[in-house]
């Protein structure tokens, strides 16, 4: 079911929403009340841990459990062995939460403990014995795609070519896009660039490790509490992967320290399903941050050559790309996304994108923000900035000539509805940072970013209690704001002060299927399903008016709040209050709520432009972030602090994947840096205030005009920043991370 | 008879063409006729696609109307983080 779109409600003047309400989780956060995944214990439970390999490509000879298990305090251990027959979309989960014959990266879980404490199931770790016969490895994309690479998966045969290989390697498929002939739009063109690009994996670098606990009872029924985007999602894949029928396992969704996108699978909670299933007790894991980088899920490395032609007019007259994506050691990175996506900010008319999906030794890549699409831009957007240094030409001006607008044919290959790329540009074009004046050694860079957005499946219950306050149930956790944001609409449908709103996440027991929390979804859907609920909740009060008046309920309007007699012919009656009608619900036909069961669909495409200003020192090669101004279209800002928030979080972990961040891997196959003292986040001493300008182009799929904003903002810093420092260090970057090695490489100093 | 029009990876499922007619009245009637009258589409269908009418992008809404006249993309399926 689509809402149709109101236009009228687009342009309405709002009383809650686009207002800066106090934050609903404030209190909880800063006090320590809000609980999180590893706040959970339960009596009598027991702690797991993970077996990890060591190496990064090796077959199981053999797994010896036998002296764990005679370990005092060792309630059950687990392989490969206990998890039996799944449905086929579940096989890489499977194979990846447990390893199954082969060890395929640095850190792939091959047994669980579950013991009476910590020490005894790390003593228990230790005593099981695992025989390996260490394999050849790759970890870089562009060996893993060689022809004599090591192979991983010799079922693996490359999707997407004329004709399928006979010959297993490591790339899993080919993705191409794109439209009109590049040929003839390069023979156009007055200046043609190409160069090549490679950025390193990164990780989402949630504060909150991956934690659960999980108890399944005697009579096959379970709960777990989980550090979650989706405990919906986390019900289905454990149910799927144990044999257990989905109403027989209840997921609460904890309290989330960050997610990104990297939390929009498992890794942890079926082994603790599956030994609690085993022990008979409750099971709590909680990762450490080693684990966490080792065996979660990081995005993509890549490799990607671009050429693009432009006349001296800046008229880009074709662009090609070739992206080359490892997702480690399972087919599935992100590569259609950044192929579709990196080009989506311009309107060419010859354009091609071509993807790789690459498998190497490493962690199965999960979602970051806008999956794929940031590595792209990266490529685009520093060709883009290039022709224009090289033809003197604007670079604000040079993307209003070619950007996408209203009906562009994008890159990809649908029309673009009513998009907001344009009015981001102009803002950026019109702000005081374009003009200020920089010093020796700084530079300043512009990129734009497109993101899609999606609706998805939602459920939304909304209770109105007998003192007139609202509990509204949602079923996507909130990651980002998003009981504040919905519960706003709600209260601005409804008429009624945000504070009388309660939004709670309910547990997969308690509400309808929901999808996970990603794709920016949440505010749009979960929000058009609050509207629409308060909705069906506004016609039951406009009911009790009218039995309480003893008029047809079609002669009651609901105002601001109130049941009102819709016309003087109404007869003559004092409106009645949410509260007034709640209070007299038992008499007047039994409790009052509102429901809405959605495929939310119409989420409306989303752009940005940011801006940077660096500074290079040319002794150490350390880059400093000066100044930072995030241009990006939100439709509606249901919740302005929280939409800055998303703006400023996406620029902030664009600076870090562009300046810090990196996986290294050593000749071994193992990840050197497991922990946050050599995986370098940017901490506050590290970033300047990163200021923010929201765009408001409504978005038409929504009652409020309400566009996703959570992705955008990570897909144009890393070009943004390459941009600002290739200008300071006046030599053109084309490695991330720019670290200091990597720049000092790139001035020719070492 | 509705176009549809496929990525460009899925061009050698259709006879090498950008796009193909099929007779539907939903997302759902495209895709079914997609994977019935041509082999190469059924395992890309079976794996999940996101498909476009009029620039609208639907994850997995098969139900939804489409006419003669309607822009069809078919496109992988979209995830997000």
């Amino acid at each position: 079911m689509n809402i149709q779109p109101d236009k009228k409600a687009i342009k309405r003047e709002f009383d809650i929403v686009g207002k800066r309400t106090v934050r609903p989780d404030g209190i909880d956060k800063v006090t320590g009340r809000a609980r999180f995944g590893a706040d959970m214990s339960m009596p009598g439970m027991l702690w797991g841990l993970v077996l990890r390999s060591p190496h990064a490509h090796a077959r199981i000879k053999r797994i010896d459990t036998s002296k764990a298990e005679k370990l005092n305090g060792v309630h059950a251990i687990v392989t490969a062995k206990d998890f039996g027959p799944c449905d086929d979309s579940l096989l890489d989960i499977r194979e990846n939460v447990m390893a199954r014959g082969k060890a395929l990266y640095d850190g792939h879980a091959v047994a669980a403990v579950a013991a009476v404490s910590k020490s005894v199931a790390r003593q228990a770790l230790k005593l099981i014995e695992v025989e390996y016969k260490v394999l050849p490895h790759v970890t870089d994309v562009d060996e893993a795609m060689k022809p004599d690479a090591p192979v991983i998966n010799n079922k693996l045969f490359t999707k997407g070519l004329d004709t399928t290989p006979k010959k297993a390697s490591n790339i899993a498929e080919r993705f191409e896009f794109g439209h009109g002939d590049v040929e003839k739009g390069f023979a156009e063109a007055d200046l043609v660039i190409e160069r090549s690009f490679k950025t390193e994996a990164t990780h989402q670098g949630y504060i909150e490790p991956h934690a659960c606990v999980a108890s399944m009872g005697a009579d096959g029924r379970g709960e777990m509490w989980v550090c979650t985007q989706g405990h919906f999602m986390v019900r289905n894949t454990c149910a799927g992967l144990l044999g257990i029928d989905v109403s027989n396992l209840r997921v609460t969704a904890s309290e989330i320290g960050g997610g990104f996108g990297g939390k929009t699978t498992v890794f942890i909670e079926p082994v603790a399903l599956a030994l609690s299933l085993k022990a008979n007790r409750p099971v709590k894991m909680v990762m450490s941050r080693e684990e966490v980088l080792r065996a979660s899920g990081p995005t993509s490395s890549s490799s990607i050559d671009v050429k693009i032609g432009m006349k001296k007019d800046g008229t880009i007259t074709a662009g090609d790309a070739t992206l080359r994506y490892q997702g480690g050691a399972f087919p599935g990175s992100a590569v259609p996304y950044g192929a579709m996506a990196c080009f989506a900010p311009y309107d060419l008319k010859n354009v091609r994108a071509i993807g790789w999906d690459v498998i190497t030794n490493r962690p199965k890549q999960a979602a970051y923000r806008a999956p794929g699409a940031p590595m792209g831009a990266y490529a685009i957007e520093s060709v883009i900035d290039e022709l224009c240094r090289e033809l003197k030409l604007d670079p604000i001006d040079v993307r209003l000539k070619n950007a996408s607008s209203d009906g562009s044919k994008a890159a990809y290959g649908p029309n673009f509805g009513v998009i907001g790329l344009k009015a981001t540009l102009e803002a950026a074009k019109k702000h005081p940072h374009w003009k200020a004046k920089l010093k020796k050694n700084q530079g300043r860079g512009v990129a734009c970013g497109f993101w899609f957005n999606f609706g998805g499946e939602t459920s939304v219950s909304l209770n109105v209690n007998q003192d007139g306050t609202i509990g509204l149930s949602v079923g996507t956790p909130d990651i980002g704001g998003s009981r504040a944001s919905i519960g706003n609409m709600a209260a601005e449908e409804l008429g009624i002060p945000a504070d009388k709103v309660r939004c709670i996440i309910a547990d997969t027991a308690s509400l309808g299927y929901n999808d996970v929390t990603d794709g920016s979804r949440v505010t749009f859907a979960s929000g058009m399903a609050a509207i629409q609920a308060a909705r069906d909740a506004i016609g039951k009060l406009c009911d009790r008016a009218a039995k309480i008046w003893g008029i047809p309920v079609d002669a009651v309007v609901w105002e601001k709040g109130y049941a009102r007699p819709a016309s003087p012919n109404a007869g003559k009656h004092e409106p009645l209050s949410l509260a007034d009608i709640a209070a007299q619900a038992g008499s007047t036909g039994g409790p009052i709520s509102g429901h809405c069961e959605i495929n939310a669909e119409g989420a409306g495409v989303s752009f940005a432009t940011h801006m940077v200003d660096t500074e290079v020192d040319p002794e150490t090669g350390h880059v400093k972030v000066l100044r930072y101004t995030v241009f990006q279209d939100a439709g509606k800002a249901v919740h302005p602090s929280y939409v800055e928030g998303q703006f400023q979080g996406g620029a902030v972990q664009g600076i870090g994947w562009a300046l810090n961040e990196e996986y290294i891997y050593g000749k071994d196959g193992r990840l050197q840096n497991p922990g946050f003292l050599d995986y370098r986040i940017p901490v506050c001493s590290d970033l300047p205030m990163i200021d923010t300008v929201i765009v408001e182009v409504p978005n038409p799929g929504h009652p409020y005009g309400v566009r996703g904003v959570g992705e955008t903002s990570i897909v144009p810093p890393l070009a943004a920043i390459s941009n600002s420092v290739s200008d300071a260090a006046k030599v053109r970057m084309t490695q991330l991370p720019m670290s200091p090695p990597n720049v000092l490489k790139a001035l020719g100093r070492i | 008879m509705v176009k549809v029009q496929v990525w460009g990876s899925l061009k050698p499922a259709i006879g090498g063409e950008d796009s193909v007619e099929v007779e539907g009245e939903t997302i759902n009637d495209l895709l079914k006729a997609l994977a019935a009258e041509y082999p190469g589409m059924a395992e890309a269908v079976r794996r999940g696609v996101s498909v476009t009418v009029n620039g609208e992008m639907y994850a997995n809404a098969v139900m939804v109307p489409v006419k003669p006249d309607d822009e069809v993309f078919v496109l992988p399926k979209l995830v997000g983080g």
